[in-house]
């Protein structure tokens, strides 16, 4: 048991390595940060003052021990272009996309459920059918393309809801979010809605999927011969067998939601971390590329070593098979 | 192999994939679509990036309206005065051609991997596999994400990100089959031939992993269509010098907010159209070579 932990703590941080060292060598390889800091037309002292400041001059790799020493000490460099550190720009825009992802997690549950236990009981009626057909819809929609969508429809053309930004935040016990004011929640629908989708589809065919399977089991046949009521029975009885295996799920997919939250964040101008990398693309702002992949990559390390340690504590099986390597 | 029994085979085949009627249309939807990708400059009314033609005066024209010289443009024109019709006929070729491509190759470098691991065995298995499951547990569009962001934007980087995207899933489909086709009595007949490693892997074990591989190459390709508009549209992708439907999607929508909405809802139908019908040409390849499933 130690020991498969401490082989998956160990390859975590090879991966982080491995990952911060590609990242931190390409980004040297595109671009010319200098002339993001200075005009292009100034001084030759001036230029070759600022390349020794920053210490462009040097090979990558001295450099990558340089920002290996400085991230050692919190310190991931200051953004080219807003002139601040790279590490609070973006730990402060986090909260935005962890919100986002929260919400859109609580409506594709909300929407998936009812849907894939009403599929599940009833596999065989036209209307099951049709959720069905409309889950491989979502599934193959491209995520920003249904955001335009959604933009054109209700906040261009029916006008209902914003598109844009996350409107004002409320503060609730200490945490400050759009989802406590009305203002923040007509913002925060349309994103989430979009993000929904992309999950939505998956909780819905694993919901069906369970609910077919439970469906037949003893205990719902005792239920019912007990003489329970119908709704009796689905609401306690098969939703609790049935959410074992949703919740597993989405604890892996939140990750995800995470990644996929950069395509909505652009499409709907909400200021998170993801936007924030799309811009610093844009405008070739290294430290803040930099850092923003180090950190997402590490957040996905993490989260998968705490997924693993946790399935070997409840699967044996996981121990044995990762011991004998 | 006789020419007849090849016939059989195919005839076989087909009857089974016709059972499914859904799995035609979109075998239909899709050949259309080749089609129309194979011969975009041929069929298209206007060549969408002929500067001579397009001019800014004819900019933003709804579907169906004419220009002064009578000319109708039956989906519209952009922003540049480009006939949307023919920017999506071009745009489908170049979107295909980069999918159709990162598949093959990631299927080549995938089969490579999956086979030699479940031939050799041993510690390279034990690298290569554990490659593979740490890739796959991040979210594809990270992946991507990290290597565009990384490199910078381009033809050729997108055409590797795919490939580094998808080439885990070929591999571990490649070795599963491998794995049990390693162990059946034509391989150690093969060997006892004292024949090269090489050419047991290619010319005895990959044709019989060649099914799975297929199932898996389809839906791959349209996951790999699809997060190359994604990335496309964000900016990361293709230049604009190559517009594919994702840029397309990307240049309307900027004018999403003045009600021109046919700029960017034509080319992201046309994507829709394309990754659906895969999508369904695939499940049903996957449903007939599953023999868990077979009646």
């Amino acid at each position: 048991m130690t020991v498969y932990i401490l082989q998956r703590t160990l390859q975590s941080f090879v991966v982080l390595f491995v990952m911060s060292l590609i990242v931190f060598c390409g980004v040297n390889l595109i671009g010319d940060p200098i002339y993001m800091m200075i005009s292009p037309e100034s001084e030759p002292a001036e230029i070759e003052r600022v390349i020794k400041e920053f210490g462009f001059d040097r090979p990558v790799l001295e450099q990558y021990w340089f920002f290996l020493k400085n991230v050692a000490s919190g310190d991931f460099g200051r953004s080219f272009v807003q002139g601040i550190p790279a590490l609070p720009l973006i730990l402060e825009r986090f909260p935005a996309t962890i919100e986002l992802a929260v919400f859109s997690l609580f409506i594709s549950l909300v929407i998936a459920l009812p849907l894939g236990v009403y599929a599940g009981l009833y596999p065989e009626r036209k209307s099951s059918k049709i959720i069905m057909s409309g889950s491989i819809l979502g599934f193959s929609m491209p995520t920003f393309w249904v955001g335009i969508m959604l933009i054109m429809l209700f906040a261009v053309k029916l006008d209902w809801l914003p598109s844009t930004g996350r409107g004002e935040l409320g503060t609730f016990l200490g945490i400050e979010s759009s989802l406590f004011t009305l203002n923040g929640l007509s913002h925060i629908f349309l994103p989430a809605l979009n993000l929904a989708l992309f999950k939505l589809s998956s909780v819905l065919r694993l919901t069906r999927a369970g609910t077919r399977e439970v469906i037949l089991q003893d205990y719902i046949k005792f239920a019912r011969a007990k003489g329970l009521s119908h709704s009796r029975v689905i609401n306690v009885h098969l939703l609790k067998n049935i959410l074992i295996p949703i919740v597993t799920v989405i604890g892996l997919e939140f990750g995800s939601l995470v990644a996929f939250s950069t395509v909505t964040e652009t499409v709907f101008a909400w200021p998170g971390a993801g936007k924030l990398i799309i811009d610093s693309v844009y405008n070739l702002d290294r430290p803040v590329i930099v850092a923003y992949l180090i950190i997402i990559v590490a957040f996905f390390v993490f989260l998968n070593l705490i997924v693993d340690i946790l399935y070997s504590f409840l699967d044996p099986r996981v121990r044995i098979k990762g011991s004998s390597e | 192999m006789t020419q007849n029994n090849k016939y059989e085979l195919l005839a076989k085949i087909w009857s089974e994939f016709s059972e499914n009627k859904i799995a035609v249309v979109a075998l239909v939807c899709f050949s259309i679509i080749l089609f129309v990708a194979v011969f975009a400059s041929v069929i298209s009314p206007t060549d969408p990036y002929d500067l001579a033609t397009v001019t800014i005066m004819n900019s933003r024209l709804p579907p169906l309206e004419e220009d002064f010289s009578g000319n109708v443009y039956w989906l519209g024109t952009d922003g540049a005065g480009r006939d949307m019709l023919s920017a999506i006929f071009y745009g489908l070729r170049i979107s295909l051609s980069v999918g159709v491509l990162s598949g093959i190759f990631a299927l080549i470098v995938g089969a490579f991997f999956g086979i030699s691991a479940a031939y050799f065995g041993g510690r390279y298995e034990t690298l290569i596999m554990r490659i593979a499951d740490i890739q796959l547990s991040f979210p594809s569009i990270l992946v991507a994400l990290i290597i565009l962001a990384a490199f910078g934007k381009g033809v050729e980087k997108t055409i590797f990100a795919l490939v580094l995207v998808q080439w885990a899933y070929y591999a571990r489909t490649a070795r599963a089959s491998a794995l049990v086709e390693s162990r059946k009595e034509y391989v150690d007949a093969a060997r006892c031939l004292s024949l090269g490693n090489l050419r047991i892997m290619l010319n005895h074990i990959l044709p019989n992993c060649i099914p799975p591989l297929i199932v898996v190459g389809t839906l791959q390709t349209a996951h790999a269509i699809s997060l190359e508009a994604t990335l496309s549209f964000l900016g990361l992708g293709l230049p604009q010098t190559e517009p594919s439907l994702g840029l397309l999607i990307g240049n309307g929508f900027e004018y999403v907010h003045t009600g021109d909405y046919w700029i960017s809802i034509f080319p992201g139908i046309a994507l829709l159209i394309t990754i659906v019908s895969i999508n369904l040409v695939g499940d049903q390849l996957r449903d007939m070579f599953n023999p868990r499933l077979k009646r």
